[in-house]
């Protein structure tokens, strides 16, 4: 396997690699909480945040605790404790030291404990093999991309809110149509960079 | 073998290192220390932070109006934070309005306490308690409505006014897997101190409606919160008119039975309405009051009138009854109890016939 520079995986798993538009990943939140540009810009900023220290705590465990003791099939179970406890934390910390961010962000933490966007990455960065570095570019881009994605969701669905949008596809079936057109939009960057 | 201990020993002692690193995070940058808690500017509390304001006061005896126990959904515990909430937050603008705003309403659910507080309640809300009580009897009114009645443990008294409510809490059943307290108006007269009465109609898949009419047995222990609320008798000698339809009734008779027992002299007529005939109760009660009270007036009022049936009170709606019996609303004053369509239209017929507003009483809901 050749080794692909971290910034390659960084620019990847926004554009060519997004969690939401290729892999489909985190749709729950992605379609509930993307109406208004602000809530969906707090919610892709904490999903960054916390996608950025879960994959590096689950890249440790994995590599120190888990493949050492040849526990590999634990890891999903062993992630979604590390992730929800990442962000029992993250919460007591913030909500404690920076109050403000807290009143902005902190509905949306216990959200993200079931994001499956931030298990996927701690995931898929096992199954590909990434080392440390590339760990980081990719956990840091694939956030930024689902901030993207959400953020333009939300500005797509703000322009359609006056649109006469047939009775029956109103609120999810529209925003399910859109979420199909922005992924063929993206297949657009696929010329860029692939990694897989 | 091997395999599994291996996996189980391993699973628990990740968890436990999570689970201890979480309760030491909890202990210190969870911690907020002691917090003072100073209500309407004379009383004072001292007490654990980091707590919602709603907990915090019940954990005082001091209970806030909710209905669904602390969700941040039903947006009943406003309570006027001066100082020490913090920025309002999300989950509480979607029940705050610009009023509220100014006046630093919160909702005490929500907002959690962190740091020296200053609140405002009202000076009512320190006389509700909390009572853990038997269901003495449950009676049938009509087919939909039954009539419970409460008594409070040995040596635990109740004070409240007559059209006042209690919150009732409907626990944890089959088919229901949230606490959520409701709100039902008290219907027995203030006189009695031990016990209580619920008029309770059922509503289909109602929280709290379906275990009272489903599941509460007699004998059977509930947990009642109260008296709230500031729809209630005012003394004065301003000529009386009731207005209840369905189990809006309770607070009417409460009022009823304290005018009664303390021989109030006032001019007082009862409107009581309801689609059929089948749907009106206490009808026997009412006509006995008629002669045991000292100016009272019951009127009766269906809308649904089957061809045939022989029905002597009034025939229609009550905002109907009231537009064709008052004649001006001077030296009058009024309560309404139940639904908002009934409350609003008997309003307008009130205001029409030159009632001021502020004369009028109502309890929707």
């Amino acid at each position: 396997m050749i080794e692909l520079n971290p910034f390659v995986i960084f620019i990847a798993a926004i554009f060519t690699n997004n969690m939401i538009l290729s892999n489909f990943l985190g749709m729950c939140s992605f379609i509930a909480v993307s109406k208004e540009i602000p809530t969906a810009l707090g919610l892709g900023q904490a999903v960054t945040v916390v996608l950025g220290f879960t994959s590096i705590i689950n890249y440790f465990i994995y590599q120190k605790i888990l493949e050492p003791l040849g526990l590999e099939y634990l890891r999903f179970i062993v992630f979604i404790v590390s992730i929800a406890a990442f962000v029992q934390l993250l919460e007591m910390v913030l909500e404690k030291y920076l109050p403000n961010l807290y009143y902005s962000l902190g509905i949306f933490l216990p959200l993200i404990t079931v994001n499956c966007a931030i298990l996927g990455v701690s995931l898929f960065m096992i199954i590909r093999n990434y080392n440390f570095m590339q760990t980081v570019g990719f956990s840091i881009g694939s956030g930024l991309g689902w901030t993207l994605a959400i953020t333009a969701l939300a500005g797509i669905r703000q322009k359609i809110k006056n649109a006469p949008v047939p009775e029956g596809l109103k609120g999810p079936g529209i925003t399910l149509i859109i979420t199909g057109i922005m992924a063929l939009a993206f297949v657009g960057f696929s010329g860029i960079v692939q990694i897989q | 073998m091997n395999t599994i201990l291996m996996t189980t020993l391993s699973i628990t002692a990740i968890s436990a290192l999570f689970a201890l690193l979480l309760t030491i995070a909890d202990r210190t940058i969870g911690n907020y220390g002691e917090v003072s808690l100073t209500i309407n500017d004379d009383k004072q509390f001292t007490i654990e932070g980091g707590n919602s304001l709603l907990s915090s006061l019940i954990d005082e005896k001091i209970f806030i109006p909710s209905a669904c126990g602390g969700k941040g959904t039903c947006g009943y515990c406003k309570v006027q934070v001066d100082e020490g909430g913090g920025p309002v937050l999300q989950t509480e603008l979607t029940f705050l309005d610009e009023e509220d705003l100014k006046n630093n309403i919160r909702l005490s659910c929500q907002c959690k306490v962190k740091q020296d507080m200053k609140i405002h309640i009202p000076e009512e809300l320190f006389n509700v308690k909390e009572f853990e009580a038997n269901i003495e009897s449950i009676t049938d009114l009509t087919p939909i409505i039954k009539q419970v009645r409460i008594k409070l443990s040995k040596g635990e008294e109740i004070s409240f006014k007559a059209g006042q409510y209690m919150q009732l809490k409907a626990p944890l059943y089959e088919g229901n897997n949230e606490e959520v307290y409701r709100a039902y108006s008290i219907a027995s007269s203030p006189m009695e101190k031990d016990s209580i009465e619920l008029v309770i109609g059922y509503v289909p898949e109602g929280i709290a409606t379906t275990y009272v009419h489903q599941h509460l047995q007699v004998g059977d222990k509930v947990t009642i919160n109260g008296p709230y609320g500031d729809f209630y008798y005012q003394d004065n000698d301003r000529e009386m008119i009731l207005v209840a339809v369905g189990t809006g009734v309770a607070p009417i008779l409460s009022i009823l039975k304290w005018m009664k027992s303390n021989d109030i002299k006032r001019k007082a007529k009862f409107y009581f309405g309801a689609k059929t005939e089948g749907d009106l109760f206490f009808l026997d009660y009412f006509k006995e009051l008629e002669d045991t009270l000292y100016d009272f007036e019951f009127i009766p009022c269906i809308s649904r009138v089957k061809e045939g049936d022989e029905w002597r009170g009034f025939s229609g709606r009550v905002n109907n009854a009231i537009e064709e019996f008052i004649e001006d609303g001077k030296n009058k004053e009024a309560y309404l109890c139940g639904n908002e369509p009934m409350i609003n239209s008997v309003i307008k017929v009130l205001t029409e016939k030159g009632m001021p507003e502020e004369l009028i009483y109502y309890d929707k809901f």
